[in-house]
């Protein structure tokens, strides 16, 4: 393809298949314990940080890595302690974040729409060299993170409680999982944009598992998926010229129908084709 | 060891929200012995073994757990939880071996990837179950029961000494029942202790050494768990006290008349 003769085409293609990789492996422990919006709240407080780096003349990444980080630790104490109010701590400090990242970014000396756009939605050719190499390393910090920890990690998701028997530092493990969110959402705003990183942290692990029957089956299948969008994803934005992030979270949503229509096709033939199964025996109380 | 003091609760009080729900309750349990606490739905039986375990935080009191105070106690490998039910399903699918394989991290710690005995033990203790043929089958297409039996099998597969069992029995079919009440016989046979949480005990009364009944947040009643009697020990009797008022003073099988309803 004649587009990556192009320097900056290769950086945001190698940008965007670290994130493909290591935005699933992420969002799958997210959507195991019901936070699949979660990244998308972590994108609104990211857009202070970039704010902030904006205005201090400061790279926007590493001031974004950092307010959103507290932000999600915060997030995450409030999850923690939180009963009723949680629910309304979390609004505020969604709201708080964009609203927090638009001033700050009007007040910047480079204040032009367009360089707020990118941020929400992600561009091709604002990857700069730094840019990738901070994104590979911290994409594979991300990586790493959730592969060393994946039976902890899956622990924690799936009984907290359990875990917390356990012995398992689960505070520590639950503040590693704020910290890393974070991470993945700043080193995706390049690409895909704050307002979208959280589709593809989620939208790959919907597709996976409706054909999968494992956690771990569904993390690579996820990864997989979240992969093979991104890589098509910037490929089509940059022959159709769309917004990339745009463009890859589109085709992993059909990737989702197609699996989706696929795996409910499959199962519906399985089942004219099988006998009768044998029925489970009812769940019944025995009477002392 | 069998003769040492595996939990001893002393003078415990808890409470949620400004409202006690235990008070002043004192329990041992020896090492190898089966103790089941009875009691009615709100009687804070439940709450007694969540506070054991630290999963509720005590007003006052002590609790020890294998000889130490349970907020210095790190060994937490020697204890075996296994909840009412399988936490809410999110979708994302498990595999029975991969929640099995949970067990062993208290063992294992949570830097050391999972080994051959990791693997050797959930293989043993889903045997122990009668699993093993779903160890690669989604949690999620389990009935109650056999996720009930997952549950004792992730317990099992940390070998621990003591296993704290929440409501087991509740709402599991027949064949399960049967199945877990073999496996606790056989943990208990290896010398284990067991501390569960009953409304019900059905097919698991004989391996009770003692029964321990909660009331109104109080130990209302400790001893051997009697057989039950004349209409009770009927296979099709449901539990339905429309007499309860009449028999009110009376203790009706070990829980209070007046709270036993169908389970």
């Amino acid at each position: 393809m004649d587009l990556f003769q192009y320097d900056f085409m290769i950086r945001a293609l190698i940008g965007a298949l670290v994130i493909g990789l290591a935005a699933p492996a992420l969002g799958i422990y997210l959507v195991q314990r019901r936070l699949s919006l979660i990244g998308d709240g972590i994108g609104h407080v990211a857009l202070t940080g970039v704010g902030v780096g904006l205005l201090l003349h400061h790279s926007p990444v590493i001031s974004a890595v950092i307010v959103s980080a507290i932000g999600a630790v915060g997030i995450e104490l409030i999850r923690q302690r939180g009963r009723t109010s949680g629910d309304l701590a979390l609004a505020l400090l969604f709201y708080g974040g964009i609203a927090g990242g638009v001033v700050l970014v009007g007040l910047s000396d480079d204040s032009s729409n367009a360089n707020l756009m990118q941020y929400l939605f992600g561009s091709l050719i604002t990857t700069s060299p730094q840019d990738v190499v901070v994104i590979v390393a911290l994409g594979a910090a991300v990586l790493i993170t959730m592969t060393v920890f994946r039976p902890a990690l899956f622990a924690v998701c799936n009984d907290e409680e359990y875990a917390k028997v356990s012995g398992l530092p689960v505070r520590t493990l639950n503040l590693l999982m704020a910290v890393t969110t974070a991470v993945t959402v700043t080193i995706a705003m390049r690409t895909v944009g704050l307002l979208l990183v959280s589709a593809l942290m989620v939208v790959p692990v919907a597709a996976a598992q409706q054909v999968t029957r494992g956690f771990l089956t569904t993390m690579a299948l996820a990864m997989v998926i979240g992969l093979g969008a991104a890589g098509v994803g910037v490929a089509v934005s940059a022959e159709a010229d769309t917004a990339p992030g745009a463009t890859t979270v589109i085709v992993a949503l059909a990737v989702f129908v197609a699996i989706a229509a696929g795996g409910a096709a499959v199962r519906a033939l399985r089942r004219r084709a099988q006998h009768p199964r044998e029925v489970e025996p009812p769940d019944v109380v025995l009477q002392g | 060891m069998h003769l040492m003091t595996v939990v001893d609760v002393r003078h415990l009080a808890v409470g949620y929200d400004g409202r006690e729900i235990l008070h002043d309750v004192s329990l041992a349990v020896s090492g190898g012995e089966v103790v089941a606490i009875l009691g009615a739905n709100g009687s804070g039986k439940s709450t007694l073994i969540r506070t054991i375990l630290g999963l509720v935080p005590a007003a006052r009191g002590d609790i020890d757990l294998f000889g130490t105070a349970q907020r210095k106690f790190r060994d937490w490998a020697r204890v075996g939880y296994v909840p009412q039910r399988l936490g809410a399903g999110s979708g994302v699918p498990a595999t029975v071996g991969e929640v099995v394989a949970s067990g062993r991290l208290a063992r294992r710690g949570i830097f050391r990837p999972a080994g051959t005995a990791d693997r050797a033990a959930v293989t043993a203790a889903l045997e122990d179950v009668g699993l093993l043929d779903r160890i690669a089958d989604p949690v999620s297409t389990l009935s109650g029961g056999q996720q009930q039996r997952t549950l004792i099998a992730r317990a099992l597969a940390g070998k621990p000494d003591l296993l704290v069992l929440d409501e087991p029995t509740a709402g599991v079919d027949a064949a399960s029942q049967e199945a877990f009440a073999a496996a606790l016989g056989r943990f208990a046979a290896r010398g284990g202790t067991i501390l569960l949480v009953a409304h019900e005990l059905g097919p698991l009364r004989p391996l009770i050494d003692r029964a321990v009944v909660v009331h109104e947040g109080r130990i209302a009643h400790e001893g051997v768990p009697p057989e039950p009697a004349g209409h009770h020990a009927d296979p099709g009797h449901d539990h339905v006290h429309p007499h309860a008022a009449l028999e009110k003073a009376g203790i009706c099988e070990w829980a209070p008349a007046d709270r036993m309803t169908a389970g």
